[in-house]
């Protein structure tokens, strides 16, 4: 294998040539160790409570210091010696050739795997409500993710109020459902319409912000719409939300126990698993849909002329692109998308309140978006899926949920600063297509 | 005043930052299927008047009209932004190259193309559900790219990021993405600065062959002489703002005012200069 035999040299450093130098990892070690002393003499080594009649009392726990200290001075010194054992080029050299190939294979494979896996979800765990609950809500986010992925990933706007399109779509169908009685299936592409038109609102007057004014003008975007959804109490129900939203229905058979339902149909037992199986199926679908229309979309002169603006700006002009045109379609599309994920909340739930459409909601879809590596459709899912599925799996863990969840991300932005999987895809290629490297594709400024 | 020759008449163009006066009252032609270089030291001015005639800037005063083949006389100062590149079939290029770093270099002149495929695509909608007309066009744009590619000589490069090619070969590129636009006047922001001897030779002969084989009109911005010098059919000089000389090459190398505004020297130097030496 020639690739065993050109890495070979170079992976055993011989501990003679650059052996650790004992002086520079001591002095390291014991800067860490006063930083740390500094730092926690205050907050462990002093304990201090209100005493029974409000007085201070407060007691010193040096030993607990000591020992902060002790982890962190030793610490240090492991630190230093595994990276000088280590080398530069830190996962390289430990890591085999053979892992990499495989690893390569795996990364190719993951997207059909995943999408696989996740066709049989409601099979393998049709007893399990709360894994399909799970899933549904991670779908949701899937579908989120890649309808701003079209804002933020490939046109570069960074847009902080997405929320708004989810909230237009939610209450869009909401309201046409209770009030005019129109069916899921009308109302889907309406709310996916409506939202798309506010999209193309928002556009019009942040046409001409970038970067950081842009992020703020979305923002009061999606809280303006917030706020009127409380205060328009006639229309939208205020602070109450509005309940009672029909149910999906599969082409007008409802998924019920009456004698017109589903099961009674199909002649078998009615389970209200069969809802939820449905509901999966359905996220799934519209998920796949706007896959399947932003892979489309790259591919077509929109979607280059997309990342054509998000890449430079001036020469888009020069070449004759439309700019305004180009940024408002990237505004309509990712919101249409944002509109059609929230008439889907909105059937799901039966129940929509303003409360649902805060902006934490925008910050954890961009956090998803920008964690999957910007314009990466499969990046945007595993982000979804590590995200909202990390956020369960640590729940048992309550109050450092958090800070695992903290950590986690800042580890991530430091090995993998452009995302997941950062590198693009090209849309178009003559002979083979080769991934471009995340250092060269621009991340847009507004 | 247009008779036909006349691709570009700038007339009596001025333009003002505030206080200071970039252009001022500066006329000049560019003839069909010739190529015009604008000439003069730094901070002449050049720029700004390319920045005019391109839609990057609004001129504060003066006209500027391009008359097409068939005499359709469009006036550049009306038109904003796109619509010079769309409507009035003006490309450029840039001083600093901008390319879309990001994208293949056969991305980039697919995007070039992006109007004549929005059309072709049915504003995405026919392209959307793969309609055969779509297809047909795509395939062409990618074609018309490839020959483009072969030309400039960067076929094999065609999948590679544009931001990962030589300094040189992105300098053609940009010439041959903003060639994909279909221009009928192409407006060069410096194209041979920082190419060595034999990159720019080969320059001058894409040029060249622009002119005569698509018979588009060239406006040119340029300090490497040899390459005005050579390729040149008419010398515009600028000064401070204003236009100081005008003709063929060989008439502006031989003038004394344009040695002078090169030299720094003012005019009397210059000549008492030029008779010492000869």
């Amino acid at each position: 294998m020639t690739a065993g035999g050109v890495t070979a040299p170079v992976s055993k450093p011989t501990p003679a040539a650059r052996g650790p130098d004992a002086a520079f990892i001591f002095k390291k070690a014991l800067i860490s160790a006063l930083v740390a002393l500094v730092l926690f003499s205050l907050m462990i080594g002093i304990r201090t409570e209100a005493g029974p009649t409000g007085q201070l009392i407060y007691w010193t726990r040096f030993d607990d210091l000591a020992e902060m200290v002790a982890a962190v001075f030793f610490g240090s010194i492991a630190i230093e010696l595994l990276r000088h054992w280590w080398g530069p080029v830190g996962t390289v050299r430990i890591v085999p050739p053979e892992v990499t190939s495989a690893l390569a294979l795996a990364r190719r494979a993951i997207a059909p795997l995943l999408l696989v896996f996740t066709f049989l979800v409601p099979v393998i765990f049709y007893n399990q409500r709360y894994i399909l609950d799970l899933g549904i809500l991670v779908l949701t986010y899937v579908m989120l993710g890649w309808g701003l992925n079209v804002v933020v990933g490939l046109a570069g706007l960074l847009d902080l109020g997405y929320v708004a399109f989810y909230a237009v779509g939610a209450y869009s169908y909401a309201l046409l459902a209770t009030n005019f009685g129109l069916s899921f299936w009308v109302c889907l592409p309406l709310a996916g319409i409506l939202a798309a038109l506010w999209g193309v609102m928002l556009g019009f007057p942040v046409l001409r912000l970038r970067g950081d004014y842009l992020a703020i003008v979305t923002l009061a975007f999606g809280e303006i719409i917030r706020l009127v959804i409380i205060n328009w109490q006639s229309l939208t129900g205020g602070p109450n939300g509005v309940s009672g939203i029909p149910r999906p229905t599969l082409f007008g058979i409802p998924l019920t126990s009456g004698d017109d339902g589903l099961a009674a149909k199909l002649g078998i037992e009615f389970s209200p698993t069969h809802r939820i199986v449905f509901l999966f199926y359905l996220i799934l679908a519209l998920a796949l849909l706007t896959n399947w229309v932003t892979i489309r979309l790259r591919r077509l002169p929109i979607g280059r002329a997309w990342e054509a603006l998000r890449e430079d700006e001036v020469a888009c002009r020069a070449l004759g692109i439309n700019i305004t045109t180009t940024k408002l379609t990237a505004f309509a599309t990712g919101a249409m998308f944002g509109g059609f994920a929230g008439a889907f909340f909105a059937t799901r739930q039966g129940f929509i309140s303003p409360e649902s459409f805060t902006f934490q909601e925008s910050a954890l879809v961009l956090a998803i978006v920008v964690l999957g590596g910007m314009g990466s459709q499969l990046g945007v899912a595993l982000a979804a899926l590590a995200m909202i599925g990390g956020f369960e799996l640590f729940r048992g863990l309550e109050q450092y949920r958090m800070l695992v969840f903290g950590v986690a991300m800042v580890l991530l932005m430091i090995w993998r600063p452009r995302g997941l999987i950062g590198h693009r895809a090209p849309t178009v290629y003559l002979e083979h297509s080769q991934a471009i490297s995340s250092d060269l594709v621009k991340e847009g400024h507004g | 005043m247009s008779d036909g020759k006349t691709i570009l008449t700038v007339d009596h163009l001025a333009m003002r930052f505030g206080g200071i006066v970039a252009v001022n009252d500066l006329s000049f032609e560019a003839e069909r299927r010739k190529i015009t270089a604008l000439i003069g030291p730094n901070g002449a001015g050049k720029t700004t008047v390319f920045n005019c005639i391109t839609g990057f800037y609004k001129p504060s005063a003066g006209s500027m009209r391009l008359t097409h083949d068939d005499g359709r006389a469009i006036q550049l100062e009306r038109l904003n932004d796109f619509r010079i590149s769309k409507q009035a079939k003006v490309a450029r290029t840039f001083q600093n190259i901008r390319l879309f770093p990001g994208m293949t270099a056969l991305e980039n002149l697919m995007v070039a193309q992006h109007n004549a495929l929005m059309l072709a695509s049915g504003l995405t909608f026919l392209g959307l559900i793969g309609a055969p007309s779509w297809r047909t066009a795509e395939k062409r744009a990618i074609e018309q790219s490839t020959q483009w590619l072969k030309r400039i000589g960067l076929l094999e490069r065609a999948d590679d990021a544009a931001g990962n090619l030589p300094y040189g070969d992105q300098r053609r590129l940009e010439i041959a993405r903003a060639m994909c636009t279909e221009p009928a006047l192409l407006c060069l922001d410096e194209p041979a600065a920082g190419l060595n001897v034999r990159e720019s030779a080969a320059l001058s002969e894409l040029l060249r062959s622009i002119r005569t084989d698509h018979g588009v009109s060239i406006l040119l911005i340029e300090h490497d002489m040899s390459v005005v010098m050579e390729i040149s059919d008419h010398v515009v000089v600028m000064d401070h703002g204003v236009k100081i000389a005008e003709g063929s090459p060989q008439d502006v190398r031989d003038d004394p005012k344009v040695i002078a505004a090169y030299l720094g020297a003012d005019e009397e130097e210059a000549i008492a200069v030029m008779e010492s030496g000869t």
